[in-house]
């Protein structure tokens, strides 16, 4: 087999990933009918940053959706490949102080793929209450699930096939410029 | 993470120790939670190996063991096959052919979980819990948490990811025989605090003045030197009335914090800030002897802190040695 170099291609620009976002705030209040019960929580390390991108345009949609309910949810101890994984350090788990029992949970991502971090979240969030529902908000779902999870809100469907690999890159996380923001493709070699 | 065993803390790097500290903080946060379990360490089995009496270090592993959803087994020496003659090595080859992921081992002699380690006996990670006068490191790691959960946000930080340069940290009591006090010195050095010790020099190792630390004679100087916390060590009844000190008496009078040093100690505060100097000790303590009963009750003892963050160590410790075993890089 040839090794071809590695090919990348740029999927989603800064304002993509903005308008996407703005598109996917929208939706939640829509399916809600409001936000009234809402918790967005972001799955670390890039959905955090992504759920509080979200819950500022929620602000903008209707200012009395307090920024309280925002937060995180580590799920690096629900893992269900941490024996091949390789340790990794929790994030902060930071639940709104109104706890997520009754509440609207949307949980936010940046890539679904396989579904097992989704999975792995969900567990977690049985183990911190008993929310009225829980829904699905990601950036990017590329297919190829090994389990049957869904999302609710997608920034962008992007078909892909398993050799390729999907990087998102936010100022937050990643350490690049907010304008230089981007989700990449790369397809061939090993990046 | 690289680490297989966690034997010492003086051979443990500073990100290692970092990231212990970062998972204790979240391990924390599960403790205070409703559901106070972690389905983590599912199928897993730890095995506790006291060759030594230790209720507080046995149980705290066991809660974090099982706050992890493993399985535990304890094993202790009393009434064991060790009082029939069973060697350590077969002690240990038969726990690993019961399937032992981890061990968990206390032992009198020095350096007894680094020879298990060392050894082809067993493939499971070996965590010492205290080896002879050697070392106690998950002891260190939870003092380490306790004094940098004060230190850290009294600087305005919030203590995850920080260390602790500049802290003046005084260790007081039997430092010849204590794992506990050599397990910190090089844990706090290696996280940038300043170590100084004040004991009898009876009860001094050899060789003290290669240590990184500072040694005082008399605690009323090492008082006077504004440590930002204090950690009084349990003295032995064994020592008591030996060649090291004449009577416990006398070495409550000199060594220990009674209750006119509390009075000083009530008036320290850490590096430049308003916040009070932290008192720490292992436990279990002998009030009266070492510390005086309104010192152990003070507001600025944190010695029930340690506890608590004493399972959360140990949660994190044996999260992250067992979560590694192969490490492709592979991630979802």
């Amino acid at each position: 087999m040839v090794e071809t170099p590695p090919e990348t291609a740029q999927v989603m620009s800064a304002g993509d990933i903005e308008r996407a976002l703005t598109r996917i705030a929208h939706e939640i209040v829509e399916a809600q009918r409001g936000i009234d019960g809402l918790v967005i929580l972001g799955i670390p390390r890039r959905g955090a940053p992504l759920a509080h991108r979200l819950g500022e345009k929620l602000q903008r949609i209707d200012e009395r959706f307090s920024r309280d309910a925002v937060g995180s949810l580590d799920i690096t101890m629900y893992r269900d490949d941490l024996r091949s994984g390789g340790a990794r350090t929790p994030e902060p788990t930071d639940v709104p102080p109104g706890g997520i029992d009754g509440a609207t949970v949307v949980l936010v991502d940046d890539v679904l793929y396989s579904g097992r971090t989704v999975r792995a979240a969900l567990d977690a969030l049985s183990d911190l209450g008993r929310p009225a529902a829980v829904r699905l908000a990601v950036l990017v779902d590329r297919g190829h699930r090994q389990l049957p999870i869904r999302a609710d809100h997608v920034g962008k469907n992007l078909p892909t096939s398993r050799e390729e690999r999907v990087f998102v890159q936010l100022a937050e996380v990643d350490d690049v410029d907010p304008a230089d923001e981007s989700v990449l493709i790369t397809r061939g070699g090993r990046a | 993470m690289s680490l297989r065993h966690l034997l010492d803390t003086s051979s443990l790097s500073r990100q290692d120790a970092l990231a212990i500290l970062d998972t204790a903080e979240e391990m924390a946060a599960v403790s205070s939670r409703e559901v106070k379990k972690l389905p983590t360490l599912r199928g897993r089995t730890v095995v506790n190996l006291f060759y030594e009496d230790s209720t507080r270090t046995r149980v705290s592993f066991e809660t974090a063991a099982k706050r992890l959803s493993a399985d535990v087994v304890n094993f202790s020496a009393k009434g064991s096959s060790v009082s029939k003659g069973e060697s350590l090595k077969d002690t240990v080859q038969t726990l690993e052919a019961m399937g032992a992921d981890a061990i968990v081992i206390r032992h009198g002699a020095s350096g007894a979980a680094a020879q298990l380690a060392a050894s082809d006996w067993t493939e499971a990670a070996v965590i010492n819990a205290g080896d002879g006068t050697h070392e106690h490191p998950t002891q260190a790691l939870l003092d380490a948490l306790t004094l940098r959960r004060g230190w850290c946000p009294a600087h305005g930080r919030p203590p995850r990811g920080g260390d602790l340069a500049g802290m003046k940290v005084l260790i007081v009591g039997d430092i010849l025989h204590s794992r506990v006090a050599r397990s910190n010195v090089w844990l706090l050095t290696t996280l940038g605090a300043e170590v100084s010790l004040a004991a009898p020099a009876t009860l001094l190792p050899k060789g003290i003045s290669d240590w990184p630390v500072t040694v005082h004679h008399s605690l009323d100087a090492a008082l006077a030197a504004d440590p930002d916390a204090v950690m009084m060590l349990r003295i032995q009844a064994e020592r008591m009335g030996g060649a090291y000190f004449p009577h416990a008496a006398e070495y409550t009078r000199r060594w220990g914090l009674t209750d006119e040093r509390l009075t000083v100690l009530q008036q320290l505060q850490m590096g430049g800030t308003s916040e009070p100097a932290l008192l720490l000790h292992p436990g279990p303590m002998n009030r009266g002897v070492e510390i005086s009963a309104a010192a152990a009750d003070s507001p600025q003892a944190k010695i029930l802190d340690q506890v608590a963050h004493g399972v959360a160590v140990r949660m994190a410790v044996l999260h992250l040695l067992l979560s590694q075993n192969h490490d492709d890089g592979s991630t979802a």
